[in-house]
């Protein structure tokens, strides 16, 4: 068929670069964003923060390579990320010591290297197989490489880790890495050239194909690919950038230790990941940005924050299992539409009930928090800056009353919202023809 | 050099699955360039047939030849980049991915993109016009946007034909691709399949016999996984055990 007697379509992908602001807006408003934030954020904590969220952000893109794109379910994505880092900081030591005239900026790369190299390897195991066979692969070179850390004293470190000093190397144009915000901008310069690596990858043949993987391993074949190849490529430059997050955390540390290689490592990665979204390639962005924030924010008020993190993660994946970025990406169609304030009441609605759920129960593991595990320090304490006593009848009223009729009128209140946004949806589509 | 080798040869072709023996020793020769139907009843094994060609199924006895070549018992991908390439009877697509994005993946590896992971896809200019000229065969390009598994079910039959001709494949295999289809929409089809079987071979599983004795040079009887008769269709529908077996039924 001829391109005349092609009947002219608007929007189909033309192939044809738009204007550089309407390619490399996101990238440049994201570049901006980042160099001004620890101005905007300007304390040491929020310093602090914000190159744990850098470092987490390539850690969860780099886990989404699997999950999301290609459809893989890992256990043990910590491990690329612990063995970049132990790399990383055993090159740091070796150049400190040897005066090899490397500045601190490129040692991630070490870390990015060895990512690779130990992806190749169990990669070349464990994606022979998919599916659940996969998975159970992964969680046994997690283990594997968990146990070993701890025979392998001389390399790993024993209990304490292994400890570098990131201000001993070559300075730069006088750069130190002392203070915390060089620091910074070094983890954000990796962050943002990982992320557009990642996303460029995304947008190659072998991107799109394991996609094609993702949604029907037995086609991809027939189209020509093999599938235990696609997988393969995939887990290993799922690893190099999973390194290269692990060199940054030791940079960031000036410590690694075998924790940072551990299952409770990849579990934190496989929570971002998915209560970000793993349909988007923003999700895990959001992702290891909220859930560092609540780390970081959670374990300054109570000592049992995991256990919020475990209730997130149930509560995300029976209500949300699209995660953050999915609710989003399912306003966007009413946004364009101008629909959305159709909706906005109803969420709001919804928000008021499952808030005051959530302070009840939150209410509940405090109070038993404070009478089994704080059992010396008396009954009295305080939540929401309001003082009881945690074995009086009264407050548990309260708390249940708030979780039960909260719960009740949160799913109430979700189903109307639902109902909204379905009516809603429809009217979009209809004033906007087409999906 | 007599003749050359056929496109396609099944020699002894056999099929176990446990006890029970579903091909039982099928020999069938089809040249370059033939279109070819095989039909018969529900059951007879026809589909089991091409998942042994195309490398779905390993076979338990006797030899596929790809132009002279044995294929028997390889891997999909590698039939498939010997020039084979087939349709499903059971919508087989990639269900989240758009209807175009679907072609498109289709045509990479013909195009010798394969894993490349350095070029940017959306720039591939004749992937991207392949995949148009698909899309327009099959009458999709209104949906190209549409993630596949939206599509209502003749959209994804159609689809289902888009992928198996997008990566332009000399040896074609379709299991009933007009299956499900309306009168206007299997007129449709079949005037496609006899466009992009123009200059390949073709090999098809039908049970609409206006299609089958529209489209096919030679017609293969397929009963309980034998071969009972190989021939024209004017012959074959002359064929008292045809008849019998099969032709019977369809008219039932
Ligand atoms: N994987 C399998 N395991 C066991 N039996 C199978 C398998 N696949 C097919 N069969 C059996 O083989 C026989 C032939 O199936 P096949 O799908 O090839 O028939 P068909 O000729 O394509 O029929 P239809 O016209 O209904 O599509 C059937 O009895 C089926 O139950
Ligand atoms: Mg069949």
């Amino acid at each position: 068929m001829s391109d005349i007697a092609r009947p002219p379509l608007p929007g189909l992908p033309s192939g044809r670069a738009g204007g550089v602001l309407a390619t490399y807006g996101v990238w440049i408003a994201a570049a901006v964003v980042l160099a001004v934030l620890p101005h905007v954020f300007a304390s040491g904590l929020a310093l602090t923060a914000m190159c744990l969220m850098g470092t987490m952000i390539i850690f969860a893109l780099s886990y989404n390579m699997l999950l999301g794109q290609t459809g893989l379910l890992s256990f043990g994505q910590a491990v690329f990320f612990g063995l970049g880092g132990f790399l990383t900081v055993h090159a740091m030591n070796v150049a400190e010591s040897g005066g090899v005239p490397l500045p601190l900026a490129v040692f991630p790369l070490f870390g990015g290297v060895a990512g690779l190299a130990f992806g190749v390897i169990f990669g070349a195991v464990s994606t022979r197989r998919a599916g659940t066979a996969f998975a159970m692969i992964t969680l046994g070179v997690a283990e594997l490489v968990s146990s070993s850390a701890l025979i392998l004293r001389h390399f790993f470190g024993g209990e304490e880790g292994v400890t570098t000093d990131r201000t001993g190397l070559v300075h730069l144009f006088g750069l130190t890495f002392g203070p915390q915000i060089q620091v910074y901008y070094l983890i954000a310069v990796w962050c943002f050239v990982s992320a557009a690596a990642m996303y460029a990858l995304t947008c190659t043949p072998f991107g799109r194909i394991c996609n094609a993987v993702r949604d029907n391993p037995e086609r991809a074949g027939f189209i020509g690919y093999d599938t235990q190849t696609v997988r393969f490529i995939s887990f290993s430059l799922s690893g190099l950038f999973a390194g290269i997050a692990g060199g940054l955390a030791a940079i960031n540390f000036e410590i690694m230790n075998a924790a940072q290689l551990g299952l409770a490592q990849s579990g934190t990665v496989i929570l971002m990941t998915y209560i970000g979204g793993v349909g988007d390639f923003v999700g895990p962005i959001i992702g290891a940005i909220l859930v560092t924030y609540l780390q970081v924010a959670l374990s300054d008020v109570t000592d049992v924050w995991q256990l919020y993190f475990g209730l997130l993660f149930i509560g995300m994946v029976i209500f949300v299992p699209d995660g953050i970025a999915g609710l989003l990406a399912r306003q966007r169609p009413l946004l364009l539409a101008r629909q959305l304030h159709r909706v906005a009441p109803f969420y709001a609605l919804a928000l008021v009930p499952g808030l005051a759920a959530i302070t009840g129960l939150s209410m509940m593991i405090e109070m038993t928090n404070q009478l089994a595990v704080h059992v010396s320090d008396g009954p009295a304490m305080a939540f929401l800056y309001v003082p009881f006593d945690a074995d009086a009848p009264l407050p548990w009223l309260v708390a249940a009353t708030l979780l039960a009729a909260g719960t009740w009128l949160f799913l109430r209140a979700a189903r109307a919202a639902r109902h909204a946004y379905d009516e809603a949806l429809a009217a979009s589509r209809a004033r906007g023809r087409g999906p | 050099m007599t003749s050359p080798a056929p496109a396609l040869e099944l020699i002894g072709l056999r099929k176990k699955f446990g006890a029970m023996e579903i091909i039982r020793g099928v020999n069938l020769a089809i040249p370059s360039g033939e279109r070819h139907a095989v039909i018969g009843p529900n059951g007879a094994g026809k589909s089991t047939l091409f998942h042994l060609v195309s490398g779905r199924y390993r076979p338990s006895g006797g030899s596929i030849r790809l132009r002279g070549e044995d294929i028997a018992g390889k891997a999909p991908q590698l039939i498939y980049r010997r020039g084979l390439s087939r349709s499903f009877q059971v919508t087989n697509i990639f269900p989240r991915l758009s209807v175009w994005e679907n072609v498109r993946c289709a045509t990479l590896w013909s195009m010798g993109y394969k894993y490349s992971f350095w070029r940017n896809v959306e720039r591939l200019a004749d992937a991207r016009r392949r995949t148009e000229e698909i899309l327009a065969e099959i009458n999709l390009l209104d949906r190209w946007r549409l993630p596949a598994g939206m599509l209502t079910y003749a959209e994804q039959r159609a689809l289902e034909i888009g992928l198996a001709i997008a990566g332009n494949a000399d040896i074609l295999l379709l299991d009933e691709p007009t299956a499900g289809m309306s009168r206007a929409e299997t007129e449709r089809v079949v005037s496609l399949i006899r466009r992009v079987s123009e200059k390949r071979t073709l090999l098809m599983i039908e049970h609409d016999m206006g299609v089958v004795f529209d489209l096919a040079d030679r017609i293969s009887v397929l009963v309980y996984g034998e071969v009972i008769a190989s021939d024209t269709p004017k012959r074959v529908k002359a064929n008292a055990a045809v008849q019998q077996a099969y032709l019977g039924i369809e008219v039932a």
